[in-house]
């Protein structure tokens, strides 16, 4: 019992990735003329995010949070810096070096109905990335997939269903069976609460929670909703115009904010008890 | 209070493939007073934007069946036609959806978007209208500037395009307001502003406004009434504060707690923060 404390101690103390000096430039050209106009979606962005823990990187919209994810997710080139996963720097492999270890990050959107192929049964939509990865027969990868439809929460009877034909939280769920297919040990969660509706949230939260007290998950949330950060992060990256001005444990955060745009950003989350009294005086 | 809007035992089903219909709005009866906030809560799925979009005669005949009574300013919407129907749209009835985005015309300046609304119910000149569009973004905040005006939406941020559609809707003088999801799109930041901005308008034009949203704290901030659907029906009604301190339905519980016991931790009291 002990030793299993002091190995997970060790373990916690060894980030499964660390992120350091990424920095991301967006090249655009103006129609009919040469000039370039370089935007710095982000720059020289450090984080740590340990195995089985959850960091949430909050900000407001523009902040550069998506650019990042989506570079950490390895859907996008950073331009200077490097990404290591449980000590491999990512950036200095090519392609093919890559391939193999994609199915280590996964990622779940905000909008499922965007993420979805429409035209494919949820059997199909899960077994998708087993199939690119050449993994199992056909045979293997249905059962496959059906067992993480009941892992998700989904009835397995619905494999031949159409994203359409789910409702909104029943589609995040199929987003996430999707995602934990080839058993990857970093999620990259891109505001995938934000579009469902209160007692939906927290379900998923809770199936989310579930997942990585099982496999030892490491989740990347991001999101802008404060109230629900407080509620699943163990620690919190603030992002402001492309830089994280403060990175803490979120009770630390959230008791002691340093910075001045972090204040503003808690001062913005209002209890309803808190409005009530307001309009009541 | 005098009533402006009351709904009786409206009913909207959908046509689905073959002969299955769906009902997506049963036997659902209110009434919003002249100058009240009326919150509409309920899960994704159980009926709230068909309601608004029945309220405006969005539905069209072939896609859905709607029945019961709309009456707007003791008037019958269910059976007037078209043509004055389009008068009541947003001179009358107005609607801001969630996603300002699809809401405006990505290739027109955005004081032209709210000059054509004016010039749809006015018999001015495109002048004039033009004028007055300025007067009704530099209400809602819109700092009065040509930048501004002659932005197209692409060069606005979330917030500020949500601004312009706010100016459309209001641009008219309507007596009702429909907000479907006002905020959700926005951060943190911008929703305050954008509710603080709603909070300060609704005072001061005395309009009525029907608030669809799930978030319990926009609700709280804006409500005086609060009515919870589930299924398509309408499980509780009562005034919000009442609502959230003894909630009676399960689902009232569920969709003003859920999010309150996932939120901040008691112990964390914005004192601290401030």
């Amino acid at each position: 019992m002990k030793r299993e404390t002091l190995q997970s101690d060790s373990k916690r103390f060894e980030p499964l990735l660390r992120v350091s000096g990424l920095c991301k430039q967006y090249v655009q050209r103006r129609p009919f003329s040469r000039q370039k106009i370089v935007v710095n979606a982000f720059q020289d962005v450090s984080l740590n995010l340990f195995p089985g823990t959850t960091l949430a990187l909050v900000g407001e919209s523009g902040a550069g949070k998506s650019s990042l994810a989506r570079c950490i997710a390895l859907l996008e080139r950073p331009s200077a810096g490097k990404i290591e996963l449980a000590g491999e720097n990512l950036l200095v492999l090519d392609r093919e070096q890559l391939f193999p270890l994609r199915r280590e990050i996964q990622m779940i959107f905000q909008d499922p109905s965007s993420a979805l192929n429409p035209r494919f049964t949820a059997c199909e939509i899960i077994a998708e990335p087993l199939l690119i990865q050449r993994e199992g027969t056909n045979s293997q990868r249905r059962a496959r997939a059906l067992q993480l439809m009941e892992q998700v929460g989904l009835d397995p009877a619905w494999e031949r269903k159409t994203p359409l034909e789910f409702s909104g939280g029943q589609r995040q769920r199929l987003a996430i069976a999707r995602a934990l297919a080839l058993g990857p040990r970093l999620l990259i969660l891109d505001e995938a609460l934000s579009n469902l509706d209160a007692a939906n949230q927290s379900l998923i939260l809770k199936l989310l929670a579930d997942l990585q007290a099982a496999r030892s998950l490491s989740f990347l949330h991001i999101s802008h909703d404060l109230r629900l950060v407080s509620e699943f992060a163990d620690d919190v990256a603030v992002m402001y115009q492309g830089r994280i001005v403060e990175a803490k444990s979120t009770r630390k955060l959230f008791a002691s904010p340093e910075n001045p745009y972090t204040k503003e950003l808690l001062a913005s989350v209002r209890s309803v008890e808190s409005i009530l009294l307001e309009r009541s005086a | 209070m005098q009533v402006l809007l009351r709904v009786t035992d409206l009913n909207v089903s959908y046509r689905g493939a073959g002969s299955n219909q769906r009902h997506a709005v049963e036997n659902v009866s209110f009434e919003i007073a002249e100058g009240e906030v009326l919150g509409l809560m309920g899960e994704s799925g159980c009926g709230k934007t068909s309601i608004a979009l029945a309220l405006l005669g969005l539905l069209s005949k072939d896609q859905a069946h709607v029945s019961g009574s709309i009456q707007f300013r003791a008037k019958e919407l269910l059976s007037t036609d078209q043509r004055s129907l389009r008068a009541i749209r947003g001179a009358g009835i107005s609607l801001v959806f969630q996603e300002p985005e699809l809401a405006l015309s990505p290739v027109m300046k955005i004081r032209d978007q709210v000059a054509e609304v004016i010039h749809a119910h006015n018999d001015w000149k495109w002048q004039r209208c033009r004028t007055e569009a300025e007067l009704a973004l530099a209400r809602v905040g819109l700092a009065n500037s040509p930048r501004i005006f002659s932005a197209y939406p692409h060069q606005l941020s979330g917030g500020q395009r949500q601004r312009v559609v706010l100016a459309q809707a209001l641009a008219c003088n309507p007596a009702l307001l429909i907000a479907d999801e006002p905020a959700a799109s926005l951060d943190a930041r911008s929703q305050s502003e954008l509710l603080a901005l709603l909070r300060e308008l609704q005072r001061e034009l005395r309009i009525s406004i029907l608030l669809i949203s799930h978030a319990p704290e926009v609700q709280a901030s804006l409500a005086d009434r609060l009515m919870v659907m589930a299924n398509g029906r309408i499980v509780e009604q009562g005034p919000f504060e009442q609502l959230y301190r003894n909630p009676s339905h399960v689902c009232t519980r569920a969709v003003l707690r859920a999010a309150a016991a996932a939120g901040v931790p008691e112990n964390l009291d914005l004192e601290m923060v401030t």
